[in-house]
């Protein structure tokens, strides 16, 4: 059956100041659900705190997979129940080889059970699934012996954001606007390979303020968030009509969420 | 009471090292008394029918050593006693041909460290020192062919007495320092290598060492002689098992870098948290030569430890790559000195410092121009990671110019484990544990691939060994 991750009146703080005000969504394995919302909205608050960054604090409501609550677990627990997150802005990790931090990463989820010091994945099986799963994404399989994120050029980080959801296959991945700072032809890219990984085992969460990869990532679900909450669900034709004319019909449609907005979403 | 040995090759890890182990004592031929005194002394060259000049020049680097007063700089000294080690223990008789002839209780213990596949896989001769002297020693025909002489000090002084007379302590002499001096006193074993002109070893040499006695010192002495033109890398590693009283090691290793030739020496030291490691290393590079120390240190109480070279002729160049990782309990006090003596000469130092659950690291470097050594350069980069707010980290960079046309560089930086970093990390299924071994492994991952590969992944894993468990 179908997994379901549930979004219950979330409530997220950063320092103590209120970011997300009672967020609900509910996202199966299988759909295609878009998040999209002004600058400062609040979409990336909402991944980092279903990833379980320790700066996000979940101050009321629940993250739940199939009834089990993710609220207390550290990142890993949930990266091994199966949440991934596409950084909007990746790190650099100098000195650590993709591969290596790959691998590593590959074993824990796959073996969510593992404990530190014991085995790693075979590495032949594992270098030829690499190989694989790079080759597919356009990527120079040098990159494999690169330091993570390290002197990568942006578009490159974004690719590699790809490449380790390709690897492990999570049952919900929030894509953070994965498709800015690409080319139209690494878009395509990017896009297709998104595509062709979601299929009925994947639920994917797709955070963006454009509409190329939701063309080739047909979304069930369009849900716009406003000042912390998600004000609208739509279709598709919600997603073109932002595209076309901009949150102007949703700030009006909802005057006092439109109220609470910083000064800076506002720009 | 022998220990335990059953392992298997596969078990034979770091793992063990965290807990020590240590074999039987019975089998010692020889352990003088605790102390030290010019009965000692010459007990030590007696036993080891030394000729006339050398137990002069021990009874003489003796009065230079109780002369000299205790350094009060760089770390504490204080609790350590003089008098409660023993200076010489001799474990089995003379030298052993090959690896079958070795005792078994010290092949358990080498197999355990996986000394034959090491030999196995680099295809040198390995010296490896238990206790005091060299019991197994092997090496490769081809190099002998070469005229390579690679075998431990004593023989050398024996076997090859012109070479040998004609460069001892020409480098260190032993009113250099305290240490050097009580290494002069009552060295024992350690390495002694000749490259002639023109020959390159295409293959790193390699030793191994380690405390095995209570109470024991270790005062190995290494003279490596690398002629014109000629390279060599040599490899040294140790682990020691963990003890309950204090332990001294304090070695003296010296090093000619003749015109054109080309020296790297690699060690890596993981003492148990009872030694005191007090050791001078120094070597002169000569015209257009090449001198690298690469220097990772690991464990002890405390380490004082300043590889140095000195810029002998034009076009000599100097490089330091140094690791240093304090954990609990432990002070690594470690540099580098890099003394220009003629034009055009260039050194290089780069310093990577790990330090954690209380313990520190500090860097203490000097550089100097010396009249005359115009045209030269020197970059020195130091970076420290500090694991958490208990530990601690300190940069002591001395500059000595006499000179006005030359350039240095000095970069320092000191850094903690970045949340974001964690967070990346561990949002991939990595837990904190292995997030921070990931990225303390990165940190100092420069320096590890310049390692030779085995000693790459044992410094891995120890790393990864001491991050376990300690986050939170
Ligand atoms: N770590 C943080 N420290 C301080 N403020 C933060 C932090 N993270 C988010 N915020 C604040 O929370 C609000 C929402 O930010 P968030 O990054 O979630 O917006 P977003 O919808 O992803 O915007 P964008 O479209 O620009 O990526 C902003 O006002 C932002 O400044
Ligand atoms: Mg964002």
């Amino acid at each position: 059956m179908a997994s379901l991750l549930k979004i219950e009146d979330l409530h997220v703080a950063v320092d103590e100041k209120p970011i997300l005000k009672g967020v609900n969504l509910e996202l199966r394995q299988g759909e295609v659900h878009a998040l999209m919302g002004p600058n400062g909205s609040g979409k990336s608050t909402l991944a980092y705190a279903l990833a379980g960054h320790p700066k996000y604090e979940i101050t009321g409501g629940s993250i739940e997979i199939d009834g089990a609550k993710l609220n207390d677990l550290d990142p890993s627990e949930r990266a091994r129940l199966g949440i991934f997150l596409a950084f909007q802005y990746p790190v650099t990790i100098p000195g650590v080889k993709v591969a290596d931090f790959l691998r590593h990463a590959v074993t824990n989820v796959r073996n969510p059970d593992r404990k530190e010091g014991e085995g790693l994945v075979p590495m032949k099986d594992f270098r030829k699934e690499l190989r694989s799963r790079m080759e597919e994404l356009g990527m120079d399989t040098e990159f494999a012996r690169r330091y993570l994120n390290d002197g990568f050029s942006g578009g490159e980080k974004k690719r590699m954001e790809i490449l380790q959801l390709a690897m492990l296959k999570p049952k919900f991945a929030i894509l953070d606007e994965t498709d800015s700072g690409l080319d139209s032809d690494a878009v395509k890219v990017v896009s297709e390979g998104v595509a062709k990984l979601s299929g009925p085992n994947m639920g994917v969460l797709i955070i963006t303020h454009h509409e190329r990869l939701l063309e080739f990532n047909h979304p069930h679900q369009v849900h716009v968030m406003l000042s912390g909450r998600i004000v609208e669900t739509g279709d598709a034709a919600l997603a073109k009509e932002l595209h076309d004319l901009g949150y102007a019909g949703i700030r009006e449609r909802h005057p006092q969420i439109a109220a609470e907005e910083t000064e800076v979403a506002k720009v | 009471m022998a220990t335990d040995l059953k392992t298997s090759a596969d078990e034979v890890g770091v793992g063990e090292y965290q807990y020590g182990f240590r074999d039987s004592t019975e089998n010692y031929v020889f352990h003088s008394r605790k102390g030290l005194d010019k009965a000692i002394v010459s007990q030590i060259s007696e036993m080891k029918n030394e000729p006339a000049w050398m137990r002069e020049f021990r009874l003489s680097a003796l009065e230079v050593f109780f002369e000299k007063p205790m350094p009060n700089w760089g770390g504490d000294l204080t609790h350590l006693d003089f008098q409660d080690i023993y200076y010489y223990v001799k474990a089995a008789q003379g030298q052993e041909k090959s690896w079958d002839d070795v005792p078994e209780d010290i092949r358990k213990t080498y197999d355990r460290l996986g000394i034959p596949e090491a030999e196995k896989k680099y295809l040198a001769g390995v010296k490896a020192q238990y206790e005091s002297e060299v019991v197994y020693g092997s090496l490769q025909e081809d190099l002998a062919n070469k005229g390579v002489i690679f075998t431990d000090t004593d023989s050398a002084m024996k076997d090859h007495p012109d070479l040998f007379r004609e460069y001892f302590a020409t480098v260190i002499p032993s009113a250099d320092n305290k240490f050097a001096a009580l290494n002069s006193a009552v060295w024992s074993g350690g390495s002694f290598i000749y490259v002639p002109p023109g020959v390159q070893i295409e293959f790193p040499l390699q030793a191994y060492f380690r405390i095995n006695s209570e109470n024991m010192g270790q005062f190995e002495r290494t003279l490596i002689i690398v002629d014109e033109g000629a390279s060599v890398h040599y490899v040294e590693g140790c682990t020691a098992p963990t003890y309950s009283s204090e332990s001294l090691h304090s070695a003296v290793v010296e090093i000619i870098v003749k015109k054109k030739a080309r020296c790297r020496y690699t060690t890596i030291q993981n003492w148990s948290n009872n030694v005191y490691n007090l050791v001078t290393k120094r070597a002169m590079a000569y015209g257009d030569s090449l001198m690298e120390w690469v220097d990772g240190n690991l464990g002890s109480r405390l380490t004082m430890k300043y590889p140095a070279i000195y810029l002998m002729e034009p076009g000599a160049r100097g490089e330091t790559l140094s690791i240093a990782f304090a954990g609990k309990g432990q002070h690594q006090d470690a540099g580098s000195k890099m003394v220009h003596c003629a034009p055009n000469t260039r050194s290089r130092v780069i310093s990577k410092s790990i330090s954690k659950s209380g313990g520190r690291a500090s860097y203490r470097g000097l550089v100097k121009f010396n009249k005359g050594s115009e045209n030269s350069k020197s970059n020195v980069v130091c970076d420290a990671l500090i694991l958490d707010p208990i530990s601690r980290s300190d940069t002591y960079p001395y500059i000595e110019s006499e000179e006005n046309n030359v350039t240095i560089e000095h970069e320092a930086s000191v850094s903690k484990i970045g949340e974001e970093q964690l967070f990346y990390l561990m949002s991939r299924g990595l837990s904190e544990a292995e997030a921070s071994a990931m990225i303390v492994t990165g940190f100092i991952e420069p320096l590890v691939k310049e390692l030779p590969m085995e000693y790459a992944v044992e410094m891995n894993r120890l790393i990864e060994l001491q991050m376990e468990g300690s986050v939170g």
